[in-house]
Parts: C-alpha cells; structure tokens; sequence
C-alpha cells in the first residue's frame, strides 16, 4: 500500500504536525519507503497467536491509594513557559 | 591514570593514590580539549562536577565509600538529572532544566558517582548515527568523517575518546550495543524490567531499556550492579532480588553450548552483513571454541519480521509517549500562534526534528481508527512470534552469537537521507528488544581500522552469564583494550 498526500495530511493534523507543501512530497516518499518495509508483515498467518504487549506480560502492579510524594509544585512549575498563581498559561480556550 | 578501567580507577580512590577532585579534573580538562572535534556532550557543569567529587572524596573520608565512590561517569542527555540541562537531543527540551533525577541518576548518586555531563544522542534516541540530535553529530573518535553510531552515540564516543572512564546509554532497539560495536566499547542492554525507566525520557516505552557501557565486560558489570534493581515508580520494573553483576565473571567457559542462527550466518543473511564483520564474527567463535566452548546451529525463523515489527511498534508507543510535548508545562513554546490548537502544533512541528516527525506520523498513522488490527496487533502478534523463537534456541544453547551490526562505522551523511537505509543498520539488534533479552556487544576486532561488535545475546536474567561470556574472551584477546590513534 501507499499513503495518499490526503492521508498524511490528515495523519499530521491528529499528531498535531505541520507538514508545509515544500515537505509535504519527501515526507509521503520517507513514509511510504518505510510502509514497504513494514508490510512484509502482512504475509505472515498469525491467527492464534496472542499479542505480546511487552516482554515479561506481567499484569499492571498497583499501589496503595495513599499520598507517597510532596508537593513541588514551584519546582515543576519553574520550567514552565508560562505560569500565574500556580497555573499554566495558555491562550483563552473558552470566550 | 585516564587509560584505567572503572575496576582500576575504583582502587586508586582507595588507597588515595588520586581523589575524585583530581580525577574528575583530568576528566573536564580532556573534556575541554576534545569535546569541540568530537561533540560527545552536550551539556558539561564542571562546578557541579567537582562539588560532585568533593562529597565523594568527604564520603571516602566518612569510611562510606562503595565501589563507585568518586568515579565520574558520563550521563546519556535522556536521564533527567536534578538541576541539569537534560534535552534528550532535542530542541523541543532545549531548555528544560531537570526538576527531579531519574532512579538510574539517584542510584548512582546515592553510590558516590560523580556525573561528568550529559551525553549527545540522537533526538529521543531515535537514529542509529547521532545525526538525528538538535545539538549536531558526534563524530567517531576512531575515525572523524565517520558516526559512532546511536542512539547513545555521545556517551559511546565520550568512552572510546577516553572523556569518561564509562556511561550510561539506553537501548529501545540497539541503541548501547551497535555505538558499542562502532567504537570498540563494551555495552549491556538488560533484560527489560531490570534497569528502572523512571526519569529516562521515553521513546518506546515496551523496549526502552537503560544499560552501562564501558571498556570491559567488568566495567560494565559494576556499573550495571549501581544501576539495576527494584523500582516502584516504574510500573513494569521487576521485583526480584539484587543480583551481584560481577559474580560469575572468572567462571571456566568449558561446556558452554553457543547458538549460531543460521538466519545469522546462512547465505541470504550473508549478504546483508559485510564479509569483513562476518570473518571477524567467526574469528571470535572460533575463539570461544579455543576457550571451551561448543556451537550449535540455532534457528530464529521469524528473525527477518523484526525490522517491520519494531517499526510499528517504536513508532506507536512513541507517538503517544511525546504527545505529551505540548509547550504547555515544559520546554520549547513557539514565540508567535493564533490559539491553543495552533500553540500545539506550532510547538511541536518546531521543536522536533524531521526523524522525529517521521516516526510520529507513522505511529498516528498505525494507531488510527481502522488500522490498528492491520498494523498494531499484527506487529504486537508477529513480536510473540519473535520471542518464541528465542524460547526454542534457548532449548539447545546457552548464549546465541553474531554480528551486532551490518557494517562497521558509516561516513556522517551516507544514510542520512534516506531513513529505511538506517533502519536496516539494526536488523541485528531488533528482534532482542522485541522479545525483551538481554544482549551485549564486545570488540571482535578491526576491519580496515574501524572497529566490530560480536553481539551475545542471553536468555532473560542471565546478565550474569553473558558478562562472564564476555569478560573470559576479554581475558584471552585484547581486541577491547585498543583506543584510538590521536586522543592522547
């Protein structure tokens, strides 16, 4: 298969990714080289054969509900591009 | 003093032949002089550095020194260190000044190591030449026109130059083992779940995995004795007991059964892999016979599926995991936008790189609506297939062994253009993350002066094993303990 100029667009749009016109025809060829490579998967019969999320498929360990770390809210915020009173700036959402 | 192995330098702290101050120093003077060639950091603190060394040497003094205790290390850019510029090679953390330390940096902290810098690497550690990062390529100090290969390419050519006695790199799809094999180093990518993630900036959280690399298969077992063990902040970390790394290292290799896939080392592979890496690979097997060892023809049948297995996988999980790259909470928020939508994507499509982008796009791509079982849950599926491969060799074999990589050490700008060329450079290394492994690389010598990996790969928890695989053909070859022409 090969993605259309359409689909990349579409697919930029959803990564939140602008891909300018003078991109746009290096971008669908790196893509589409790349979608050849993986396509060799489409071959292979794997019917029956359970997913393998990651290596050792251990279930999700939980913790106990209780508070484990302080509160350094200064420090995170510090590296912020924007803050006021404890909260992060961004431009007006709702009118 | 600076040619000494960790081990070597260990000893010299303790009997006060040098305190950490004077050895960090000898390191930040190497630093200055030969990090502007070779771009191997990309953020040195030397005042940080030395009041580092002076709490090692107060340590020493106190009678709490551990092993580590005063041994500056070099530090992969993507462990976020309290304090410390930590980029992850990319302009989007440019300026992103780490507020907490990662529990690979708190674990070294807490052995008395003292951080050197923070290491080039590709950007979010995605490339295999350093030529992906925002802060420019790291040149092989083995040769200056050619990559070290990546992603941890800073840190692999930080130890190959001599700018730190070893580091910390991190493996997602071959990212310790194939800059090891470029520039003669040893490095350990462990079984995934024994080295913790957290803090470690992630690319491909199901196969990210931070390991040491080094000069030695001992180097590296001291370091990986600081660096893994149990960590509740991270989810899929294991709970087991603390190992002693370095254990098994003088064990005899008499009897031990290598597995040679034929996938490896067949002719239709073959070709793939230049025929001076092959001979050189040979070379060290027929070593391993010397030393005691048998081999046994292996077979990974599903080897071939790696590379488009992982390139679904990697790009999925790493289009989620820098989602969260926004210009909202941390780092690069581009200067001029119209809303918040457009804050977003202006953010983003400035601060990433366009191999970032690539691989962000695939993943969208992959993870959307009408193509997830097609591409996703196949891959995820043909993965199982992988490691049950591995299942099978392990039956006959105790450690399986071949290349690490294609060929050795590329000219910078040879795959740059063209990103399935420099997939394919770690059609080796895959299909070991894929199943979870643990694999290393150790030199195997020269071809034409540049170095080669043989790569070993383990069952899973036997890091043990594999560095004393390592360490005794260290002990018969010296192939490990050439450097450079040109640092000194």
């Amino acid at each position: 298969m090969s993605l259309t100029p359409e689909q990349v667009r579409r697919v930029a749009h959803l990564a939140r990714i602008e891909v300018s016109d003078a991109e746009a025809e290096t971008t669908l060829g790196h893509l589409n080289g790349i979608f050849t490579l993986i396509e060799a998967m489409q071959a292979v019969d794997t019917q029956g054969v359970e997913p393998m999320a990651h290596a050792q498929d251990l279930a999700q360990r939980l913790r106990d509900d209780r508070v484990t770390e302080e509160n350094r809210r200064d420090a995170f915020q510090a590296v912020a591009p924007e803050t006021e009173a404890g909260l992060y700036l961004v431009p007006k959402v709702i009118e | 003093m600076i040619k000494r192995s960790v081990a070597a330098l260990s000893q010299a702290l303790a009997v006060r032949e040098i305190s950490s101050v004077e050895l960090t120093q000898l390191y930040l003077d190497r630093i200055k002089n030969l990090n502007p060639e070779i771009n191997a950091y990309i953020t040195v603190d030397a005042g940080k550095s030395l009041s580092q060394a002076r709490s090692a040497d107060d340590m020493r003094a106190a009678g709490n020194a551990k092993p580590l205790t005063g041994i500056p290390l070099a530090q992969k850019d993507i462990f976020c260190a309290q304090g410390w510029l930590t980029t992850c090679g990319s302009k989007i953390l440019g300026n992103f000044v780490s507020p907490y330390d990662a529990t690979v940096i708190d674990r070294f902290n807490a052995a008395g190591a003292v951080i050197l810098g923070k290491t080039n690497m590709d950007e979010f550690a995605m490339g295999s030449s350093n030529e992906t990062s925002y802060f420019g390529p790291v040149k092989n100090p083995w040769d200056m026109t050619r990559v070290p290969g990546g992603s941890s390419g800073g840190s692999a050519a930080a130890v190959a130059a001599l700018l730190a006695p070893a580091a910390t790199g991190t493996d997602t799809g071959g990212s310790i083992r194939q800059p090891a094999a470029l520039c003669n180093l040893t490095g350990l990518k462990p079984t995934y779940g024994v080295v913790s993630r957290y803090g470690m900036i992630a690319y491909a959280s199901s196969l990210d995995q931070g390991g040491p690399m080094a000069r030695s298969a001992e180097d590296c077992a001291v370091l990986l004795n600081a660096m893994a063990g149990f960590d509740e902040r991270d989810s899929t970390s294991l709970d087991r007991p603390q190992e002693d790394y370095a254990r098994d290292l003088d064990k005899p290799l008499a009897g031990l059964r290598i597995g040679l896939p034929k996938e490896f080392f067949g002719s239709s592979e073959r070709s793939g892999c230049s025929p001076d890496v092959m001979q050189l690979v040979e070379a060290a097997i027929a070593e391993y016979r010397k030393l005691g060892a048998e081999t046994v023809e292996v077979s990974l049948p599903n080897m071939n599926l790696s590379v488009a297995s992982y390139y679904v996988i990697a790009p999925a999980e790493a289009s989620s995991n820098l989602s969260r790259f926004d210009g909202v909470r941390y780092g690069y928020r581009a200067a001029e936008y119209s809303d918040l939508d457009d804050m977003y994507a202006k953010s983003r499509t400035q601060g990433f790189g366009p191999e970032v982008k690539r691989r962000i796009l695939i993943g969208t791509y992959v993870l959307s609506h009408g193509y997830y079982d097609a591409y996703y849950l196949q891959a995820q599926r043909i993965r199982r297939l992988i490691a049950n491969d591995f299942v099978e060799a392990f039956k006959q074999c105790d450690v399986i062994m071949g290349p690490t990589s294609p060929s050795t050490a590329f000219k910078l700008g040879e795959k740059s253009s063209d990103p399935v060329q420099m997939y394919l450079s770690d059609i080796y290394t895959l299909a070991v993350n894929l199943a979870g492994l643990p694999g290393m690389s150790i030199p195997c010598g020269f071809a034409a002066g540049l170095p080669t990996g043989l790569q070993l790969i383990g069952n899973y928890f036997s890091e043990a094993r594999l560095l004393n695989v390592a360490h005794r053909y260290q002990q018969a070859t010296d192939w490990h303990a050439q450097l450079p022409s040109g640092i000194l």
